[in-house]
C-alpha cells in the first residue's frame, strides 16, 4: 500500500506560483499554509495580501483573502479582526509595504495590541517594481535607485522596523528568521506557528520578519542570494527573537 | 410701563409655552440635536457597528458621539485611528467582514481618504463616509464651505468610478439620509458620501429619528470574508486585475451598476418651480439660504423657484431638463467659486441662461444678498424682453 508522505498543504490552491526562480515567497506561502493546517485554523482564517510581489497571494492561499491598499495591511486586518474577533486574521507584507508606506499603520496596530499576525517578508528591495531601494536595503547595496550603493548620507541607513515594533506597548511576539537553509526554514515555520498560536490565545500583536532572497533584483544566482543573506543581511538584521512576552504556548 | 420688563402675567405664559413645546417634543419623539450628533445617532440606529475616525474640526462632535454610542451599544467598535488613511482602511476591513461601517472627516481629511474610497468602489464594498466641508484649498479654515463638490462628485480618488453623494439640508434630513446612506451602500455595494458642511454639523434643529434596525435582521451578505469554515469555497476581495480585458469587464460592470443607481435614486426637491420664470439651484446649507431668498422675492411678486438636488451624484439632470422647457434663467448659488454650476450647464445644454453666484472661503451669504442677485438677473431679463 502506498502511503502519502508529502503533498500540497490543504490551504494552498493547486496553482503554479508566479514568483521568480529562487524567490522566498513560495517557501513562506507553503510554511504559512502548513501552519494553518496543523493548527486547524485555515477554515476560520482571513488573510490580507499587500501591494507588491505577494499581491497575488490570494491566487495561492485557499482561505478567504481581502486585498489591502499599499501599506495598509495592518489597518485592514484591524477592521476585520475587530468585526470578527473569533476568526484568525493575518496580513502578509513586504518590506516596502510595511516599513515605508505602511509604517504608521503597522506601528499603531502593534501599539494598540491588535490581536493579528503579520508575516513580514524582508528581501531588501522593492521587488515587483523592479528592484528600487527599500527601507531595508543594506548600506552599500546597489539597487536601481542607489546605483552606486546605498549611502547613509544620501539615502539614509536601513530601518529596523521589527525592533521599533518591539518598543510598542501592545506587541507581544516578534521574531526575525530566514529561509536560507532547511534549519532556518524549520525555524521560520516554528516562529509562524508561534505567532498564530499567540493570536489564538488572544495575546496581542505578533509578527514574524523573514529574510528572503530576491536573486533577480539582487542580480545574483539563487545560491549566492541565499549565501548573501547569511553573510551580509543578517549583520544588519540579526536572526533572533526580538520580543517574546507570551512564552510557551 | 417699560415693555422690556416682563409682566408678572407673562412669566407663567412663557413657561407654559416652553412646557407645551417640550410636551410636543415628547409626543412626537422630537429631540433637539446638533447636526453632527444627528448623523451619529442615525448611524447607530441604521446598524452602524464600526466607526474609525481622526480628529478634525468642524466635525469632532461626530467622532466623539460615535465613541460614546459604539460603547453604549456594546457590540460596536470605535477606533480613533492614527490617520485618515488608517481610518478608511479599517473601514475597508470591517466592510469586508460584513459590518455596517462609517468614517467621517472634513475636507483635508477627506482628501487623505480618497485612496480608500477608490478601493471601496473597486472592491464593491459598502461604506458610509461623511464630509463636513470646511474652507479650502489646503488647510483653508474651519468655516462652512462647499468647495469639495468636484472631489465628491467626480470620484475624488483615482480610476473609473462614481460615489453616491447625498446632500442633506436640515437636521431631519441628516437623520433620514444617514439611514438611506447605509441602505444604498449595502444594496449597491458601493461607498456613499454624505456631503454636509460646518453649518449643517453645528446647527441644532428638532429631529425625529427612525426606529433602530435590528442588525441581525439585515439582508445577509453572501460575499463577505468570514472564514470558509469548510462549508464553501474560499473567497477573494480584490481590486488588482492585471489582465486588461478582465479590468475592462470590471469597469463595465461598475458602469452598469452606476447606470442602475442613476435610474433608481436620483432625487431633488422642487420649491415653487411650476410657474417660475427663474429657478435658483442650490444644495445643502446654500439651499436653505436660497429658499429664504426665493420667499423674499416671491413676496415682491417675482416668479422664482428653487431646485435643490438631494443626490449630487447621481445629479438630477432630468429635473433641470424639464425645467429648462419654460425657465429662462437659472441661478446656481454655491458656497464656492462655482462647481455644481458645471453640472447644471451640462443638464441644461444651452437651452436657458445659467448664472452663478457664490461666496467661497467660509463666507455665508444672507438671503437678502442672494435676493438682490435674483432681482438683478430677473429684471434684466424683463428689460430685455420689454
Amino acid at each position: 500500500m502506498v502511503k502519502k508522505v508529502f503533498g500540497r498543504p490543504k490551504y494552498l490552491k493547486d496553482a503554479p506560483f508566479h514568483y521568480c526562480p529562487g524567490c522566498g515567497h513560495s517557501i513562506i506561502h507553503r510554511l504559512v499554509a502548513e501552519v494553518l493546517e496543523e493548527l486547524d485554523i485555515g477554515d476560520i482564517t482571513i488573510g490580507v495580501p499587500p501591494a507588491g510581489c505577494a499581491v497575488l497571494a490570494y491566487d495561492y492561499f485557499d482561505v478567504d483573502m481581502g486585498e489591502a491598499p499599499h501599506g495598509r495591511g495592518a489597518a485592514v486586518a484591524t477592521g476585520i479582526k475587530r468585526t470578527l474577533p473569533d476568526r484568525i486574521v493575518f496580513s502578509y507584507q513586504g518590506d516596502g509595504d510595511i516599513a515605508a508606506i505602511g509604517t504608521a499603520e503597522t506601528i499603531h496596530a502593534a501599539n494598540r495590541g491588535e490581536n493579528i499576525t503579520v508575516i513580514f517578508v524582508n528581501n531588501g528591495c522593492y521587488g515587483m517594481t523592479g528592484g528600487q531601494m527599500a527601507p531595508t536595503t543594506l548600506l552599500g547595496q546597489a539597487s536601481t535607485t542607489t546605483p552606486g550603493g546605498r549611502n547613509a548620507a544620501r539615502d539614509a541607513a536601513p530601518i529596523d522596523l521589527s525592533e521599533m515594533l518591539a518598543i510598542a506597548h501592545g506587541s507581544v511576539y516578534i521574531e526575525r528568521t530566514a529561509v536560507t537553509s532547511p534549519k532556518t526554514i524549520r525555524g521560520t515555520k516554528r516562529a509562524i506557528a508561534k505567532a498564530f498560536k499567540t493570536q489564538m490565545a488572544n495575546r496581542g500583536f505578533s509578527l514574524v520578519e523573514i529574510l528572503s532572497p530576491c536573486p533577480v533584483n539582487w542580480k545574483m544566482s539563487p545560491v549566492d542570494a541565499v549565501k548573501w543573506i547569511d553573510s551580509a543581511m543578517t549583520k544588519t538584521f540579526p536572526l533572533k527573537v526580538i520580543k517574546d512576552e507570551v512564552g510557551k504556548l | 410701563m417699560d415693555k422690556r420688563i416682563v409682566s408678572a402675567r407673562a412669566v407663567p405664559r412663557a413657561l407654559l409655552s416652553v412646557l407645551i413645546l417640550q410636551l410636543r417634543f415628547i409626543v412626537d419623539k422630537k429631540v433637539l440635536m446638533r447636526g453632527s450628533h444627528v448623523i451619529g445617532e442615525a448611524a447607530a440606529r441604521a446598524g452602524c457597528r464600526f466607526y474609525a475616525g481622526y480628529p478634525i474640526t468642524p466635525q469632532n462632535e461626530l467622532t466623539e458621539y460615535m465613541a460614546e454610542s459604539m460603547d453604549r451599544l456594546g457590540d460596536g467598535t470605535f477606533i480613533q485611528a492614527e490617520s485618515e488613511l488608517a481610518a478608511v482602511n479599517m473601514i475597508i476591513g470591517a466592510s469586508m467582514s460584513g459590518a455596517r461601517a462609517m468614517t467621517s472627516s472634513s475636507s483635508p481629511g477627506i482628501s487623505l481618504k480618497q485612496e480608500g474610497i477608490s478601493f471601496l468602489a473597486a472592491q464593491e464594498l459598502p461604506a458610509v463616509i461623511v464630509n463636513t466641508m470646511r474652507g479650502g484649498p489646503g488647510l483653508g479654515n474651519i468655516a462652512p464651505s462647499q468647495g469639495d463638490y468636484f472631489q465628491a462628485t467626480r470620484g475624488g480618488g483615482h480610476g473609473d468610478y462614481r460615489t453616491i453623494v447625498l446632500a442633506p439640508a436640515s437636521g431631519q434630513e441628516l437623520a433620514d439620509l444617514t439611514r438611506t446612506a447605509f441602505e444604498y451602500a449595502d444594496s449597491y455595494r458601493t461607498p456613499v458620501l454624505i456631503l454636509g458642511d460646518g453649518m449643517m454639523g453645528q446647527m441644532m434643529e428638532p429631529v425625529v429619528f427612525p426606529d433602530p434596525v435590528d442588525i441581525h435582521k439585515l439582508a445577509p451578505k453572501p460575499w463577505i470574508l468570514d472564514g470558509a469554515r469548510g462549508k464553501r469555497p474560499s473567497r477573494i476581495i480584490r481590486s488588482l486585475l492585471l489582465n486588461p480585458s478582465t479590468e475592462e469587464e470590471r469597469n463595465w460592470k461598475l458602469m452598469r451598476k452606476y447606470e442602475m443607481i442613476s435610474r433608481e435614486i436620483t432625487r431633488a426637491e422642487s420649491y415653487m418651480t411650476s410657474d417660475a420664470h427663474m429657478v435658483v439651484v442650490a444644495y445643502g446649507t446654500a439651499a436653505r439660504i436660497a429658499k429664504g431668498a426665493v420667499k423674499r422675492v416671491r413676496e415682491m411678486g417675482l416668479k422664482v423657484g428653487l431646485l435643490r438636488p438631494v443626490t449630487l451624484w447621481p445629479f438630477p439632470e432630468h429635473n433641470l431638463k424639464e425645467l429648462s422647457r419654460y425657465v429662462k434663467d437659472f441661478l446656481v448659488f454655491e458656497m464656492s467659486m462655482g462647481q455644481m454650476v458645471e453640472d447644471v450647464k451640462i443638464s441644461i445644454e444651452g437651452r436657458s441662461d445659467v448664472h452663478f453666484y457664490g461666496r467661497p472661503g467660509g463666507i455665508i451669504s444672507t438671503p437678502d444678498e442672494v435676493a438682490k442677485i435674483i432681482n438683478t438677473i430677473y429684471h434684466r431679463r424683463h428689460l430685455e424682453e420689454d
